[in-house]
């Protein structure tokens, strides 16, 4: 198997959170591994560690056992500010809240990434690229509460894609909206691994959302119940 | 990270809590408008007090009785006899004039008015130890101080308040204790403050205060006697002169203190410095103690801030922020918190001082306020570095946030 051609690769993946006396077993030894340009879902009932497995490969959190490597890097041999150059340079992240800085507007959000990555020069014409790419360039001073779930969804994808990273994480991206702006979204995310071949992983309950993927893994108890390869 | 943008960012995130910010504001700016105005204010006191002692000019020693730095066994007085000593020493030439003086607090009243003040009591001399010049009249002659002549000379400002003007007044009469004087002159006046004020005296001859107006247990003591020299330069060569003199005259032995002290202007100065510069520590401590609660106000609202956003700060982190970017962004929020307080404060503290300046002057003392470029620098660096120093912490919290923590925070 060569190491090297795989994005991701995690190895006995474990995270204990520590309640006082109880011991919460949220991962229980997980490995995979993610090939560039995949489409990869990740399934599972609530509290199975689909959030803690997604939070780990986006550098927000460290494992309590197992190795994590992102394009051949050892991530737990990173200090602080490196972590936060990874976060910056190879990972966008989409949330099920948006989380959109809420008195700025849909350009300043998506400038965000570019001003942490020391862009100065072009950084209002990028982030204008990104959000008409998006299909939000007659939106762009808009603030996110003049604007739709789907849309604050989107400005949101804008700010993943930015900076060009190598992986986008979603975490339930389509959890709060209905159905149709869910499809958007979900085909906003496809045509983006098609014409970049951004690296995907995907949380969700939907089955269907799940469907669009190469490949579904399902958690259960924080393992990996099955593996599903799709096409 | 951009600077400018950094503080665009920092004032909308201000601007989001627009009466918060303004209290915070309000605190550093009651700190700083305090340290500015009593700063300036206690500087002004020290100003006045200290030019009205060289307005005496350099070249007056005051010799005065009794020694407060060592036992004296058999003190005695300073005596009219003693001034004439020093004024008849031909050994001394460093000395130009002596002037003994009595002075006794009074009633002095001209027709229906009628004034309390302290008369002094003096020589011919006095006009020029003093540098008396006069407006009208001539000043107490020796042949009035060795007639006892009930013969007055008045300040232009007593002039005023007692005969309502200062011309034209010679030959009028006034009454000192109840005796009828006449007045043979008025000084020129030479402006003063409520301390001290040249202009509101009142003198008469020596022999005439010893006689007429009450007397402690000794009729021969005078109160002090000053004397000029030639030459400011001499006046150390004069003091030593006129210790031997004195020493001589009340036999003091050798090796025995004193029993008088003699003090010249730089010895006035060097009291007077060292309670003004306490005056202005008390003052300057007590606007240092408002604008630490300002800052503490800083600090305090800066971790409500951060609290707040700690989501806000999860994400920042997620999208690639560094510990320091963080760190920068709410230094930079408390920095200007304190800044912009410590621009007003500056401003405010400059128009009260002026304002109590100009109380001063309408109640008779000039105080010179000096705003200086040294207390406005001291305010804009102090007041940065309350920001910094109450900012560092909660900044710092923020910072420290953990990625997940933050993100997941409610
Ligand atoms: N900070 C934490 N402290 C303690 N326990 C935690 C913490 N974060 C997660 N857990 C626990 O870890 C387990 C997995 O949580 P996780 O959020 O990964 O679930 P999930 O699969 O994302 O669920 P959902 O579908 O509801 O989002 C849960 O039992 C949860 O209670
Ligand atoms: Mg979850």
């Amino acid at each position: 198997m060569n190491k090297q051609k795989d994005v991701i690769r995690v190895e006995n993946l474990t995270k204990v959170y520590q309640m006082g006396e109880i011991e919460v077993h949220a991962l229980r030894g997980v490995s995979f591994n993610v090939k560039p340009g995949e489409v990869l879902s990740i399934m599972g009932p609530s509290g199975s560690g689909k959030s803690t497995l997604m939070n780990m490969i986006g550098c927000l959190d460290v494992p309590t056992e197992g190795d994590y490597y992102l394009e051949g890097e050892l991530v737990s041999s990173l200090d602080d500010d490196q972590l936060a150059l990874v976060r910056n340079r190879k990972i966008g992240f989409v949330f099920q809240t948006f989380n959109l800085l809420p008195r700025a507007t849909a350009l300043a959000n998506v400038e965000l990434p570019l001003r942490y990555a020391g862009k100065n020069g072009d950084r209002k014409q990028l982030a204008k690229e990104a959000l008409e790419a998006v299909g939000l360039g007659d939106r762009i001073y808009h603030q996110p509460n003049e604007l739709s779930g789907g849309q604050q969804q989107r400005v949101a994808i804008a700010r993943a894609l930015v900076n060009e990273p190598a992986i986008i994480l979603a975490d339930e991206p389509t959890g709060n909206l209905d159905s149709v702006s869910g499809e958007e979204i979900m085909n906003l995310l496809l045509s983006l691994n098609k014409t970049k071949g951004t690296t995907l992983l995907i949380v969700t309950h939907d089955p269907e959302v799940a469907a669009l993927a190469q490949r579904i893994i399902h958690l259960r108890d924080g393992m990996i119940e099955r593996e599903e390869v799709l096409r | 990270m951009n600077f400018f943008l950094n503080i665009k960012e920092a004032l909308q995130s201000l601007n989001a809590n627009k009466m918060r910010s303004l209290l915070t504001i309000l605190g550093i700016v009651i700190g700083v408008a305090s340290v500015i105005a009593l700063l300036s204010i206690g500087e002004g006191a020290g100003n006045t007090i200290t030019g009205e002692i060289e307005s005496i000019g350099t070249n007056v020693i005051y010799i005065l009785n009794g020694n407060d730095d060592e036992e004296i066994s058999n003190p005695k007085d300073l005596t009219l006899q003693d001034a004439e000593t020093l004024a008849s020493s031909t050994r001394s030439n460093e000395i130009a004039y002596v002037a003994p003086v009595v002075s006794r607090g009074i009633d002095i009243s001209h027709q229906d008015n009628s004034v309390e003040t302290s008369v002094l009591g003096s020589t011919a001399d006095y006009q020029f130890v003093q540098n008396l010049t006069m407006a009208e009249g001539s000043f107490i002659t020796n042949g009035q101080v060795e007639g006892r002549s009930a013969v007055v000379v008045l300040g232009p400002d007593m002039a005023q308040n007692l005969l309502g003007r200062s011309t034209g007044i010679v030959g009028n009469t006034v009454r000192i204790g109840g005796y009828p004087y006449r007045i043979i002159g008025v000084t020129e006046a030479k402006g003063g403050s409520a301390f001290n004020n040249p202009d509101a005296n009142v003198y008469i001859p020596i022999s005439t205060a010893q006689a007429r107006l009450p007397r402690g247990s000794s009729p021969n003591r005078v109160q002090y006697i000053l004397v000029s020299v030639e030459d400011a330069e001499d006046a150390d060569a004069a003091i030593i002169e006129i210790t031997d003199i004195l020493r001589r005259a009340h036999r003091i032995p050798p090796r025995s203190p004193d029993d008088f002290t003699i003090l010249n202007q730089q010895d006035f100065l060097a009291v007077a410095e060292s309670i003004t510069s306490v005056l202005t520590i008390f003052l300057g401590g007590i606007g240092a103690i408002s604008l630490l609660v300002g800052g503490i106000g800083i600090m305090n609202i800066m971790l409500v801030s951060v609290t707040e956003r700690t989501r806000e700060i999860g994400l920042r982190k997620a999208l690639g922020a560094r510990k320091k970017d963080i760190l920068l962004q709410f230094l930079t929020e408390s920095v200007l918190l304190s800044m912009i307080g410590g621009i007003i404060g500056i401003t405010l503290g400059w128009v009260i001082s002026i304002v109590v300046s100009q109380i001063a002057i309408r109640s008779g003392t000039m105080l010179d306020i000096s705003v200086t470029l040294n207390s406005v620098l001291l305010a804009t660096l102090f007041s940065a570095g309350v920001g910094i120093f109450f900012g560092y912490y909660p900044a710092n919290r923020a910072a420290s946030l953990e990625p997940v923590e933050a993100l997941r925070y409610e």
